[in-house]
């Protein structure tokens, strides 16, 4: 059983590309990759099912 | 220095073992009189077995090092009659705060449960342990019980074949050998049984330096826990304070790994260090200062032959979650009942076997929780630091971060689950009291908890029934405690025990923990069990 949605999900995705780019302008390197872990880690409670995330973070490894 | 370290409690005296013909024969040798040697001695002895401990010092440990001893270890305490004490002298706090750079990000709240007889947890200095358990010995031998406890005594050779252990002791008055039926090594991390008879210890240093002391003050720091990450005074490490009875602090900093210890360790370069996390108008007198590089890492097995492994000896963790202490005591817990039963036959010697698989499971969890933690507070590589100080930046203003921040979890009990000694679980009541599970305690009567009112063997806990058959299994008798749980009277009782059941049947091992359940009576049934847990269906 899959509980990842892997469809396209996002309805307007230049749109948050855009603002994910957004956020990360003017950053240095490191504020950049501090930002990546918050972000990630407010996605993964949102997200919270542990089965789901496991699948996810496999999905990043391939 | 406090007089508590110079005193000797159990001086050397000759043995009569050292002057006879023969070699002296103990049906169980005690190596080692650390909180775990002293715990399993009361323990067998409370079972009618004769007891030698050795240890080569007759002192307390110097320096406090355990501090937070968890309500498990509390609950058998009781059974070995030191809790009241423990409690009486220990501090009890449940307010734990978090500072990240220069500022509190949160603080949390362990409130001790409802309706159980121990607190969450105590910080009490090891030595004071130590004493208390030396004083009860002291009133068991009163009371007629056999425990012998030799100071200046150290093990200093040891063979076995399959019928006994021989010993070579080594005292102020020279060398004496004795055999043993079975030898419990209770003789810490560098345990020399465990060096002596060639095994292995392995797992994984941590390559850091903590600075750990205790200083005595007269501040007004509240009694709550604080743990610093990244503070101003230890930048880009961690620190923590922590009250102990007596106006007694802990203090530790990390020093991280490339540093000169016998230099650091000084009082000119200690005090500095403890001003300026202190404050500079802060009067303190140093107790205790050493300087740790943590460990986690246990032996394959714990159960050689006649010789069995039980605490530091057989595994070690940082400590990060109090857990060493704590789960040494619940080794005692484990084992102790299971070597009487074998020791007075009535139970196969393979029973011990049990003892190996459970706590070997036990270590495994603690050196998880352990390293988690050693992870969090000391991230090992650039990744690792920048998800710990998101978490720790988060965590001042959103809620959800809260639990990934990991400063050290407290030490829980492990729930063993059903396998080859515990179950049948057949009652479909709450998870809490599920087979392999410790005893939670409720009260179940007027002033009277469930965990004090448990028998030394086998107790059938009958809720809402009474059963009239008395039963002896494999030489142990089974006591029938009768209890009524209803929601009016009761409720962490039927909560804990009965959930939407309206009656059941608990069987209880002699270590307080559970064995299997049922919703009715089953004589068969119940004998069956009583075997299993004695290791005859194996
Ligand atoms: C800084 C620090 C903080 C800690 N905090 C906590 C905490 O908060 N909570 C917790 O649960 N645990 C804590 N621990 C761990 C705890 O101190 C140990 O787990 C505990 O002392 C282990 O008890 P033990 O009886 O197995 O071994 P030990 O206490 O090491 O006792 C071993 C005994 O064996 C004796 N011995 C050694 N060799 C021989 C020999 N050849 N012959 C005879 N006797 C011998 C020694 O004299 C000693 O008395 C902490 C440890 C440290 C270092």
């Amino acid at each position: 059983m899959t509980r990842l949605n892997l469809d396209p999900n996002i309805k307007n995705a230049d749109g948050f590309y855009a603002r994910l780019l957004a956020a990360h302008e003017g950053l240095s390197k490191a504020d950049s990759d501090s930002l990546n872990a918050r972000l990630i880690l407010i996605l993964a409670n949102h997200i919270g099912d542990l089965a789901t995330l496991e699948e996810a973070i496999s999905i990043a490894e391939r | 220095m406090n007089e508590i370290f110079k005193k000797p409690l159990y001086p050397y005296r000759r043995s009569t073992d050292q002057d006879g013909i023969y070699q002296a024969h103990h049906p169980v040798v005690i190596i080692g009189a650390g909180p775990v040697g002293l715990c399993a001695a009361i323990d067998l002895a409370q079972r009618g077995i004769k007891i030698l401990v050795i240890d080569e010092n007759d002192k307390v440990s110097f320096g406090s090092r355990a501090i937070c001893f968890a309500k498990r270890t509390l609950e058998i305490c009781d059974r070995l009659g030191i809790s009241d004490k423990l409690i009486a002298k220990g501090v009890q706090w449940n307010l734990g705060k978090v500072f990240f750079d220069d500022r509190q990000v949160y603080e949390f709240n362990l409130l001790s449960e409802d309706a159980h007889r121990q607190p969450a947890f105590i910080n009490l200095q090891q030595y004071y342990l130590e004493v208390y358990l030396v004083e009860r010995i002291l009133e068991l031998q009163n009371a007629g019980a056999k425990i012998d406890i030799r100071g200046e005594t150290s093990l200093s050779e040891i063979n076995q074949t399959s019928k006994s252990v021989q010993l070579g002791l080594d005292t102020p008055d020279g060398l004496y050998e004795i055999t043993a039926d079975w030898v419990i090594a209770c003789d810490g991390a560098n345990s020399p049984t465990r060096a002596m008879l060639g095994l292995d210890f392995a797992g994984r240093v941590f390559e850091d330096n903590f600075l750990i002391a205790d200083v005595r003050m007269e501040a007004d720091f509240p009694t709550e826990r604080w743990f610093w990450f990244d503070p101003p005074f230890n930048k880009g490490k961690s620190a923590l304070l922590h009250k102990q009875p007596d106006g007694v602090w802990r203090i530790d900093l990390q020093l991280g790994w490339n540093i000169d210890k016998k230099e650091e360790k000084k009082p000119k370069n200690v005090i500095p260090r403890l001003k300026a996390m202190l404050g500079e108008d802060v009067n303190f007198e140093l107790e205790w200062v050493s300087i740790y590089t943590f460990e986690c890492r246990r032996m394959e097995d714990f159960l050689h032959g006649r010789i069995i492994f039980a605490g530091d000896s057989a595994h070690q963790v940082s400590p990060f979650g109090a857990r060493g202490a704590n789960s040494g005591i619940q080794d005692v817990d484990n084992l102790c009942w299971k070597l009487a039963e074998v020791v007075c036959k009535r139970a196969p010697a393979s029973l011990l076997q049990t003892y190996n698989i459970e706590r070997v499971l036990g270590a495994d969890e603690n050196i998880l929780n352990s390293t988690r933690s050693t992870e969090f507070i000391t991230p090992k590589s650039g990744i690792s630091r920048l998800f710990r100080d998101a978490v720790l930046e988060l965590a001042e203003n959103q809620t959800f971060a809260r639990p990934l921040v990991n400063s050290g979890r407290l030490s829980l009990p492990i729930q063993y689950g059903v396998n080859r000694t515990f179950g049948p679980d057949n009652l479909d009541g709450p998870k809490v009291a599920s087979p392999g599970s410790p005893c939670p305690d409720a009260i179940i009567a007027p002033e009277t908890f469930l965990l004090e009112s448990l028998s030394q063997g086998f107790t059938l806990l009958n809720i809402n029934q009474v059963p009239k058959v008395h039963i002896i299994e494999c030489g142990s008798t089974l006591t029938h405690l009768n209890v009524k749980a209803s929601p009016d009277e009761n409720t962490f009782l039927l909560k804990r025990y009965l959930g939407d059941q309206k009656m059941a049947i608990y069987l209880i091992r002699p270590d307080q923990h559970i064995a299997a359940r049922w919703a009715k009576f089953d004589e068969t049934a119940i004998r069956n069990s009583i075997r299993t847990s004695l290791g005859y269906n194996g």
